[in-house]
């Protein structure tokens, strides 16, 4: 007899966020499996165990084997080309950090582009107001994506603090410029 | 339901007497959550709602959803609250040959269930009586397990009554709801 404690605690998969015995039914099975060894070996060991892998096969009939394993095939296929699609969009995205001169001698420092290096742009926002001690916002962009908007020229240091904090974005994927809007074309 | 990904729309609080009256409808459909509900809704929370596409309604607490209800339909449970309280609803098991559909956003369809690995109440293969000895009418909430699956991947409304399935063996047997991995499990809530 099982004495059933509530609330379960129930196992998510760290690649998926699937509980681990539904990660063969995604694209990433894969990963997942190296996921669960990795973290949670004594679960990998009963899920992947060779006894599991025949229980599951002897359920279903070998037509409905064969299409299944088709179908993870094209699901795989699919997960790995939107991984690789979205490695390219990091490698050819760029960070903006504009100063923008707000009134004489007063700055903010805007920031755009962070949405393609999959960081919570929020999250983002407050860990800026927090390590420069100023205001910091968000909105939105009338080209899609977020901007921060940061009180004062924190260019330089926004700068070196994506390099230091957040390691998926390349250094050479970041761009200082300076927006001066008042002079316009002043040819 | 939730086929696609969802961003969620403007979130609020939720007045205490709408919070009361939410908690007295989630035990109304749900009587077995009883002993659990001031886990799961404390009386002295503060309930929130997060709007979603096509006039859902999500009510979640400190970004951990729990509900969901399109329109005036029938609440429903987030998977995440089912995985924790998995007997307190009403549970019926699809075979295996049937996730990887229900897990692609397919309807589920009554084969699923009348087959050899699946489960509807009465079942005589179900000796722990997991699934009920009650038959449940088209409308009523399920949960919905998988053949050789510990935990829930679906939860949708009957759209047959589970006596009439038994019979007729075919044909749509859920709405469209919520499983593993679709929008509403992906919803990033901050
Ligand atoms: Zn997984």
């Amino acid at each position: 007899m099982v004495t059933n404690v509530y609330p379960k605690t129930v196992l998510y998969c760290g690649v998926c966020t699937l509980p681990p015995e539904y990660c063969e039914f995604g694209g990433t099975t894969k990963k997942c499996a190296e996921w669960l060894q990795a973290n949670h070996p004594s679960v990998h060991a009963k899920l992947y165990s060779q006894e599991a892998i025949e229980q599951n096969l002897a359920s279903l009939s070998v037509d409905a084997q064969k299409r299944a394993e088709k179908d993870s095939q094209k699901k795989a296929a699919k997960a790995e080309a939107a991984s690789a699609r979205a490695a390219e969009t990091r490698a050819t995205s760029k960070i903006l950090i504009k100063r923008i001169e707000r009134n004489k001698r007063k700055y903010v420092t805007a920031v755009q582009g962070l949405e393609a290096f999959d960081l919570d742009i929020k999250k983002v926002a407050k860990d800026f107001g927090k390590k420069f001690a100023t205001g910091s916002s968000v909105t939105k962009v009338p080209g899609g994506g977020d901007e921060i908007t940061v009180q004062g020229d924190l260019s330089d240091d926004i700068f070196d603090y994506i390099v230091e904090n957040y390691k998926d974005v390349p250094e050479d994927n970041l761009e200082c410029v300076e927006d001066k809007k008042k002079k316009k074309a002043d040819g | 339901m939730f086929k696609k990904d969802i961003t969620p729309g403007a979130k609020s609080k939720v007045k205490s007497s709408v919070q009361r009256t939410i908690r007295t409808k989630v035990l109304e459909t749900y009587p077995l959550l009883d002993p659990y509900i001031e886990d799961i809704l404390p009386k002295k929370s503060q309930l929130d709602l997060v709007k979603l596409p096509d006039r859902v309604s999500l009510y979640t607490l400190n970004t951990t959803p729990l509900f969901f209800q399109h329109m005036d339909d029938a609440i429903l449970p987030h998977l995440g609250l089912v995985h924790k309280y998995p007997d307190a609803f009403h549970r019926l098991r699809i075979d295996r040959g049937a996730i990887r559909f229900v897990l692609a956003g397919a309807s589920l369809m009554a084969p699923g269930l009348t087959s050899a690995g699946g489960r509807l109440p009465n079942d005589p293969e179900d000796t722990e009586g997991r699934y009920g000895g009650k038959e449940l009418g088209a409308g009523e909430v399920v949960v919905v397990e998988a053949e050789g699956k510990e935990t829930a991947c679906m939860v949708g409304v009957l759209k047959v009554g589970t006596e009439e399935m038994k019979k007729v063996k075919k044909g749509q047997a859920c709405e469209a709801g919520h499983y593993l991995g679709d929008g509403l499990w992906g919803l990033n809530l901050g």
